[in-house]
């Protein structure tokens, strides 16, 4: 496709979101008025410190002697050449300090939080590791910091909730609703409209009310800057596509969006199927849901007739939320990434698979891209190349594996 | 001119203050929401706020979050919602009702559909908790036309710009938060509350009802000299819980009773 054609097929995608946080119909601010005004002081905040040399300045220093950035980006040669097909570049978020692309995002809001003269920090987490990587921030910056965890994740994820026990942080039991991710996330949100004088809500994925999905995805816009820089250092040009998993969708937006104008490069977006999307116990919105409102934005849900979210399964806690980032959303309606879907036995053997054959053991949530890519691969020439964001290592999953395995691990 | 209006000036004539409870549709069973609407109209209730069951009410203390959970376990719908307020609506045609929810529900009905049905069914106002003025405009549009009045919260942090905002796109009357907080919360703080309502006058002639924090007629007799109207939620939606026969929950309306005559005694 030339410049011109992907100029008249795709709006400017620096325009989006416009002023109101809108991504074409998804998106927008659908909180209750108490935090409206919190909201406003938050994008007024960061408008105001993205544009300060010495913001940014502390940003990329704490990205670089905390974190460890930049990551690298790895020629996975043997797996490429045992799928046989395109070659297959890894973009190591699990080597980040805390093991995921999660931390990136949070030094940059407890950074906005540290700016604002805000004292404590709330979080939401799934599996925890948003949690932990809050907790990790909240650490070293001595401030006061509390997780809201469903009860059932609590029990699913007890090695990182004593972690968080350790980093200093609270982590506060969610029993109402199906006591997953997304009742932690209404819990957080009340919390929020409590304690909005002192607190900073550090959301962890590309959603909720703006300007969250935005500042999100322009802190994890690092990932997408770093790979597409190495790629054309150590192999030249441009990859052919891009691969990452999307729950909410953090890691993925962080990889597209610096590519979005490069018309010859594909993108994927793999979502949680579960046990099949076809069986309805998936996680999968933007295959199987339909645009509504849940935690402050317009986004493909997973909802019955009634406008009920509905509950969601993925073998991988990370992914087992009913929504996604609404830039997703939108890049799915203008069609410029593909989201396709992979079930948790496909996932659960590319985890096995990376793991014998590269040395590396994803997260299960990566693990779903590392699979959709070794099918992709197949399909295109060994000119050709893919970049996976491995957005998290897979320590945390070793006993979820295990179990499945039938082993029990004290 | 609208139930809603014409009840505001009737009790503004009688120098009354609107006594507003509210419950959850299909709380904890469909059969006892209708029987209840009549019982709070009869212990003084002047409007009803009906909840509309969410499966993710994130403006809800943990009293309200469980009526909605007990609601949606019996599968209490928007739809089933809109057929209780039909079937109320045969022998109450003066009491204004009102539906209080959450966006997506509303949404995935469609919004004309909504508007069609909810004024077959008699509904005199929604407030859609998750829907400030800047993404109601569609929503307010269809339901002007309909003749539904849009029922907006005004909240101890909404500035000055944002209570003009809001105003202008009101109709029926305001609904003003007390307090930074979820619904029940047990902060009220009447001098706030008041300047608060000092700043909301300045830009409106609306009528304006205090709710979250109000359980009693204590509580309700301190807010009530400050505003037009007290909405009654948790405390009520909590004591009807409490109570395990049907007889037994029409019985706390009782609390309705109670706070009707001290607000009606400032």
């Amino acid at each position: 496709m030339t410049k011109q054609a992907m100029e008249n097929r795709f709006p400017d995608f620096r325009n989006f979101p416009d002023n109101k946080g809108h991504f074409g119909i998804h998106g927008g601010r659908f909180v209750s008025e108490t935090l409206i005004h919190a909201l406003d002081e938050l994008t007024e905040a960061y408008q105001r410190l993205s544009a300060d040399p010495a913001f940014q300045a502390e940003f990329d220093n704490d990205l670089a002697h905390y974190v460890g950035r930049p990551s690298p980006l790895y020629h996975a040669e043997r797996w490429s050449r045992e799928v046989g097909g395109a070659q297959i570049y890894l973009k190591r978020e699990d080597l980040n300090h805390t093991g995921a692309h999660k931390v990136n995002n949070t030094i940059g809001q407890a950074l906005l939080a540290k700016y604002m003269g805000k004292k404590r920090i709330i979080a939401e987490t799934g599996a925890g590791q948003h949690g932990v990587a809050s907790a990790t921030v909240a650490a070293r910056l001595g401030m006061e910091c509390q997780v809201f965890m469903g009860e059932e994740d609590i029990r699913r994820q007890a090695l990182n909730v004593y972690r968080m026990k350790l980093l200093g942080a609270e982590v506060i039991s969610v029993t109402s609703g199906s006591r997953t991710l997304k009742d932690a996330m209404n819990e957080a949100m009340r919390d929020w409209v409590t304690n909005v004088d002192n607190t900073f809500y550090i959301i962890g994925t590309a959603a909720g009310p703006h300007p969250y999905p935005m500042l999100v995805r322009d802190f994890q816009s690092i990932i997408g800057r770093e790979a597409r820089r190495q790629f054309a250092e150590q192999a030249g040009g441009q990859p052919d596509a891009l691969v990452a998993c999307v729950g909410g969708g953090s890691n993925a937006i962080g990889l597209f969006h610096p590519f979005l104008e490069d018309e010859g490069v594909a993108m994927y977006g793999v979502e949680a199927g579960g046990h099949g999307v076809e069986t309805g116990q998936h996680a999968a919105p933007l295959s199987a849901g339909i645009p509504g409102v849940l935690h402050g934005n317009r986004t493909y849900l997973m909802q019955d007739s009634d406008g009920q979210i509905m509950h969601t399964h993925s073998v991988s806690a990370g992914l087992d939320y009913p929504g996604v980032g609404p830039e997703h959303s939108w890049l799915k309606d203008i069609g410029r990434v593909n989201y396709v879907s992979i079930n948790d036995d496909e996932a659960l053997a590319a985890f096995r698979k990376l793991t014998l054959v590269e040395g590396i053991m994803p997260a299960l949530e990566s693990s779903h891209a590392v699979a959709y890519a070794e099918k992709l691969a197949q399909t295109m020439r060994p000119d050709q190349s893919i970049i996976v964001n491995l957005s998290g290592r897979g320590d945390k999953d070793i006993h979820t594996v295990a179990s499945i395995d039938g082993i029990g691990i004290e | 001119m609208s139930r809603l209006a014409g009840l505001f000036s009737e009790l503004k004539n009688q120098g009354r203050k609107a006594l507003v409870p509210y419950i959850v549709a299909g709380d904890p069973t469909q059969e006892i929401t209708l029987p209840l609407m009549h019982e709070l109209v009869a212990k003084g209730a002047d409007i009803l706020e009906i909840g509309v069951p969410f499966s993710d009410p994130m403006a809800e203390g943990p009293v309200i979050q469980l009526a909605h959970e007990r609601a949606l376990a019996n599968h209490t719908s928007l739809s089933k919602t809109l057929e209780i307020v039909s079937a109320f609506r045969k022998d109450n045609q003066t009491t204004p009702v009102v539906l209080m929810g959450y966006t997506n529900p509303v949404e995935r009905m469609g919004y004309s559909e909504f508007a069609k049905r909810a004024t077959a069914a008699g509904v005199d106002g929604l407030l859609t908790v998750d829907l400030p003025p800047e993404e109601a405009s569609e929503l307010s549009a269809i339901l002007a036309e309909a003749g539904i009045d849009n029922i907006f919260l005004l909240a101890p942090t909404s500035t000055d710009e944002r209570i003009a905002q809001t105003a202008a796109l009101a109709s029926g009357y305001l609904y003003c938060v007390s307090l930074k907080g979820v619904t029940g919360a047990g902060h009220l703080d009447v001098e706030a509350v008041k300047a608060q309502m000092d700043k909301i006058r300045a830009h409106t002639d609306l009528p304006v009802t205090v709710g979250f924090g109000i359980k009693d007629g204590a509580s309700a007799s301190a807010v009530a000299p400050h505003c037009e109207g007290v909405v009654v939620g948790s405390a009520l939606v909590e004591s009807i819980a409490a109570s395990s026969t049907d007889a037994a929950k029409l019985a706390a309306c009782e609390l309705i009773a109670d706070i009707r005559k001290a607000i009606d005694s400032i």
